[in-house]
């Protein structure tokens, strides 16, 4: 009977108003708080709202200090929100063993997800012992080199069209007074670069067999040491680039006072603002120009387990609306980032996301660092590359024992 | 002096034994908010999480024993070794400094100034403002780029070099800036209430003897200052102990791991890295740490029968 | 001044005088306004006045600024076109998540956690410091070191262990729950605050009220809270400033209806991803001061008036 009931909404779906009996108050916590991010959440919100229920907003900035015990407590302390927001990956693996997650299974096979959701591995993250625990939302990819172009006719070379060719023009930037490469100070920044080289430079063979098989040889072998001289080259050209965050970093490309940063497609947004056009006053190569591979991390949405019946409807009807392809579109332009189904029109984006949309429909995807290793493997790797980043001593070759011996230690 | 003692025993003694735990009935009463904190949430809290710290808990707490195994890898960390040298440095000049500042600021404000209310709270104004944009600020102002040093090289002097923040074996120091501008303010404030609290009397015979200023109150002030000395004292070593916003606003720890500091590691391991065991082994052992430092010191200043 | 040199021209006036001045509250003042001594008071007052006010002045300077002048221009020039708009959008319209009415909308939640929490914590760390002064018993002395080594746990480390705590007691979520957190973070210090403070009273007017037969509760009221208003002062600075400027314990041990204006000025500085806009940062991170800075500017009057206070009782 119950089964019934909820079929009945779901038919419903988006556009009838189920009425003020069935409306029901869903809070749901996030960390999207920037003009670009909110805007998106609204798009959300107003979909979900058009069902009849109500989006209760709790948006808290910080993701992985500032939100996270704030989410944990709550579910953990029996007051648990509606939804909320996580990195899809391993990180809401013990919530869901614990039983304090939602099975959102029914809702997913109602909904077709596993033929709709492209890359198939998004779903993947999101399934524990075959059963699925959470909605995707959006895919966001790090492997992406912006340059600026005022840079390199300052210095009097051509905008590169690889790394090799970026780390040849490096001399030349150096000397027309300009910092090759900008790298903000903060440790996940120095880690997700290295990540990019692993991938772009070593390929997703290389890829695999270092983060998801966590194979020694590969670790220890010559591959591994040639990523590790690519980012000895990174860190002597980053050398000079006296900022904290992403964005001061981005704004150095920005402003030509450096030739290139490697970051996510979020850096994109950065551009925009500054009124800046792909093409003319940037350039982006993603996977460095090397290989045109992107990993697909991003965001999804988990459901605690709660005891009111009408709430847990509602968070059936969140998580269709989550996936109904117009919600996708209109989220993923407002916030940057590329949709999670394959079916949808992104013809409104613009050139360097096009690039990203090609990737992906070509299948050139891998799963995220987040996905392959646990949030404390992470962490110690990050600790490693911003000592190595930041520091004149160590080698390259002291490096890489040193991320060898923390990945083996993964369980 | 044992005035606790004899003061508020003298009524109880006239009555018969069976009395004693009635004595105080008041006092014993009023301590309960304090007692239960102190037992549930202070003790318990602590003892909890020293358990824990013997598990491998990941994200939620989870009792599976892996022995001394989080304390082990505790030891191995580099980033660990050096956030315990790094609160040293900053510990021992964050501490000299901010008394030294503060109670000098005090001893002015307190020469029956002008505009004493403006000047104590432009001294007392950080203290309002939250970490993570003061952070902010200071990164600007100790930036090279267009902070002070950008500044001084525009004025004529080129080779002028002041980026400690930049600097590892500086970092600290550029911290330390904004954690004295930050704090001394209240140790100000409490060194104020301290000579405010001194009686009146005191300053006229020094005077009627002849006695310097400087004098008076090194040797005279200050003594009798002991009991706001010491709730400064430990104010200042708490934070010293939890900093934290200070540096993430600043630096994240950086250059590289550079300015590093254990509640710092605590933090980013229970709640970034997800790993409830290695942050809670961690806590504990800045905690022992500091109960090795406070116990015996304590029971000599609270627990002997001197009073004042 | 004015009063000695006119007393000095009255030889006879000298000594009927001397007692009256001497009795005075004026201590140890400089004799004359420009003095050596002066110079080098006020001089030293303005020279650490300015260490204090330059953050200030990069703070109120970005505030004014747009962000395109912000991206390219010196931190210390003064803006080209002040603008205000910053500032009414930290306060009206910037926005968490969905809700764009900016730090307005935590503002009287701030109000009504600050409120009962700086007085309850206050009250309670008073009664215990008095308590620890003046009527010991066997054991105090334990539960008071408990609570000073409890000053040095930072405090995160607790949270699942009072989540615990105030799920079993039921109160989780609710505001009261939040008010008993507050108080027991701010025991230790406040407690140690108090007692040290008490300490250093003459101890011979508890023994007189003692023998006057005043009991634990009449000594409190009557004798030690009026005549601790500069340690109260200081409890207080601790207190609002801590509790105003708290974001963790108000979005952990609450629900969103309850959400403080530090979630907001959290929302606008901290954001992970997307443009940091600097200036609004600065204008909220002022406004969202300026409680406390209120606070403070009122109640430092109270710090002459301990003066006084010590004075009639000298």
């Amino acid at each position: 009977m119950m089964t019934g009931f909820r079929a009945a909404i779901l038919a419903a779906g988006v556009v009838l108003p189920l009425g003020a009996a069935h409306a029901t108050d869903l809070e749901v916590t996030h960390w999207w708080t920037s003009g670009g991010e909110a805007a998106a959440v609204a798009e959300l919100a107003k979909a979900f709202d058009a069902t009849g229920n109500k989006w209760v907003d709790g948006a808290i900035a910080g993701s992985g200090g500032t939100a996270r015990p704030i989410m944990i407590s709550r579910i953990t302390g029996g007051d648990p929100m509606g939804a909320t927001q996580f990195n899809h990956g391993r990180q809401a693996e013990e919530l869901v063993q614990a039983g304090l997650m939602r099975d959102l299974t029914d809702v997913a096979t109602a909904e077709k997800w596993k033929d709709v959701i492209r890359p198939a591995s998004l779903l993947d993250a999101c399934t524990i012992e075959g059963k699925i625990y959470c909605a995707p939302v959006n895919i966001h990819s790090w492997q992406w080199l912006w340059l600026s172009n005022a840079a390199f006719k300052t210095a009097g070379v051509e905008v590169p069209k690889n790394w090799d060719e970026f780390v040849a023009a490096a001399p030349a930037l150096e000397k027309a007074g300009i910092v090759p490469l900008a790298l903000g100070g903060q440790a996940w920044q120095s880690s997700g670069l290295f990540d990019v080289l692993a991938l772009s430079l070593g390929g997703k063979d290389f890829y695999f067999k270092a983060y998801g098989d966590k194979d020694e040889a590969t670790l220890t072998g010559p591959d591994m040491a040639k990523i590790f001289k690519a980012a000895d080259d990174a860190r002597r050209m980053a050398k000079g680039s006296n900022v904290q965050d992403w964005n001061q970093a981005t704004n150095l490309v920005i402003t030509g006072k450096a030739g290139g940063q490697i970051m996510g497609d979020w850096a994109q947004g950065e551009f925009q603002i500054a009124n800046q056009k792909a093409g003319t006053d940037y350039s982006c190569l993603p996977g460095l120009g090397v290989n045109a591979m992107i990993s697909t991390g991003g965001d999804a949405f988990y459901f605690p387990l709660l005891s009111d019946e009408a709430k847990s409807e509602a968070q059936s009807v969140l998580a269709k609306t989550i996936l109904d392809p117009a919600t996708q579109v209109a989220f993923n332009l407002k916030k940057g980032s590329l949709p999670v189904r394959g079916d949808v029109d992104m013809s409104a984006t613009n050139d360097c996301m096009k690039k990203g949309l090609d990737i992906l429909a070509k299948g050139d995807v891998v799963k995220s660092t987040d996905e392959l290793l646990s949030a404390d493997i992470q962490k110690q790797k990050e600790d490693l590359f911003s000592e190595f980043f930041s520091s004149t001593t160590m080698t390259p070759e002291d490096a890489q024992k040193r991320l060898a011996s923390i990945i083996a230690s993964a369980e | 002096m044992t005035i606790p003692a004899t003061t508020a025993g003298t009524p109880a003694r006239k009555s018969t034994r069976p009395n004693q735990y009635f004595r105080n009935m008041s006092a014993k009463i009023a301590s309960i908010p304090m007692i239960l904190t102190a037992v549930v949430i202070f003790a318990g809290g602590t003892l909890w999480t020293v358990l824990y710290s013997f598990t491998n808990s990941r994200l939620l707490p989870r009792m599976s024993f892996v022995g001394f195994d989080q304390y082990e890898r505790l030891w191995a960390a580099p980033r660990w070794t050096m956030s315990i040298i790094n609160l040293g440095i900053y510990g021992i000049f964050s501490l000299i400094f901010s008394l030294l500042i503060g109670f000098l600021l005090a001893a002015l404000m307190d020469q029956k100034i002008r505009f004493e209310n403006t000047f104590r709270t432009i001294f007392l104004y950080p203290f309002a403002l939250s970490f993570i944009v003061t952070g902010l600020v200071w990164q600007w102002i100790l930036n090279p780029e267009f902070g002070i040093q950008s500044v001084i090289r525009s004025l004529g002097w080129t080779s002028f070099r002041f980026d400690p923040l930049y600097n590892p074996d500086l970092v600290m120091y550029g911290i330390l800036i904004a954690a004295l501008w930050q704090g001394t303010g209240l140790v100000m404030c409490l060194m104020l209430a301290g000579l405010r609290g001194i009686d009146g009397e005191i300053w006229k015979a020094s005077r009627i003897d002849g006695i310097p200023a400087w004098k008076t109150y090194l040797f005279i002030v200050i003594p009798m200052m002991r009991p706001v000395f010491i709730t400064t004292l430990v104010i200042i070593a708490s934070g010293i102990v939890k900093v934290y916003d200070l540096v993430v606003a600043q630096t994240s720890g950086g250059p590289g791991i550079a300015s590093e500091v254990p509640a710092k590691y605590v933090y980013d391991y229970m709640f970034q890295a997800q790993n409830l065991g290695q942050g809670f082994a961690a806590s504990t052992m800045m905690l022992l740490t500091v109960a090795i430092i406070i116990i015996p010191w304590a029971y000599l200043e609270f627990g002997g029968r001197k009073r004042g | 001044m004015a009063d000695i040199a006119s007393l000095n021209t009255t030889a006879v006036a000298i000594d009927a005088a001397r007692p009256q001045l001497a009795s005075g509250p004026r201590g140890k003042r400089p004799a004359r306004a420009f003095s050596g001594t002066n110079i080098m008071v006020y001089g030293t007052l303005l020279v650490f006045a300015c260490y204090y006010l330059l953050p200030l002045y990069v703070m109120v300077v970005t505030s004014l600024k747009g962000m395109p002048e912000i991206r390219l221009g010196n931190i210390f020039s003064p803006p080209v076109e002040i603008t205000f708009e910053p500032w009414a959008k930290a306060w009206s319209s910037a926005c968490t998540g969905l809700n764009c009415d900016g730090l307005s909308r935590g503002f009287w939640n701030s109000v009504r956690i600050t409120v009962p929490s700086t007085i309850a914590s206050i009250a309670l760390a008073s009664i215990n410091g008095y308590a620890l002064a003046n009527w010991r018993f066997k054991g105090s002395e334990t539960f008071f070191i408990i609570l000073i080594i409890g000053a040095f746990i930072p405090y995160q480390v607790m949270i699942y262990p009072l989540v615990i705590i105030l799920r079993e007691m039921g109160i989780y979520g609710t505001l009261s729950g939040l008010i008993i957190v507050h108080s027991i973070f701010g025991m230790p210090i406040l407690t140690l605050l108090f007692r040290n403070y008490f300490v250093s009273l003459p101890e011979e007017l508890f023994k007189a009220a003692r023998i006057d037969g005043a009991g634990f509760w009449m000594i409190y009221f009557r004798i030690m809270a009026p005549m601790s208003l500069p340690i109260f002062v200081v409890a207080m600075i601790l207190q609002i400033t801590g509790i105003w400027n708290d974001f963790l314990f108000g979005v952990v041990f609450t629900r969103p209806e309850y959400y403080p204006i530090t979630v907001q000025l959290n929302n606008i500085v901290n954001s992970v991803q997307g443009v940091k806009e600097y200036n609004v940062n600065m204008a909220a991170t002022l406004l969202t001061g300026a409680v406390p800075l209120i606070v403070y500017f009122i109640s430092g009057r109270l710090f002459v008036r301990g003066i006084a206070a010590g004075a009639v009782k000298g």
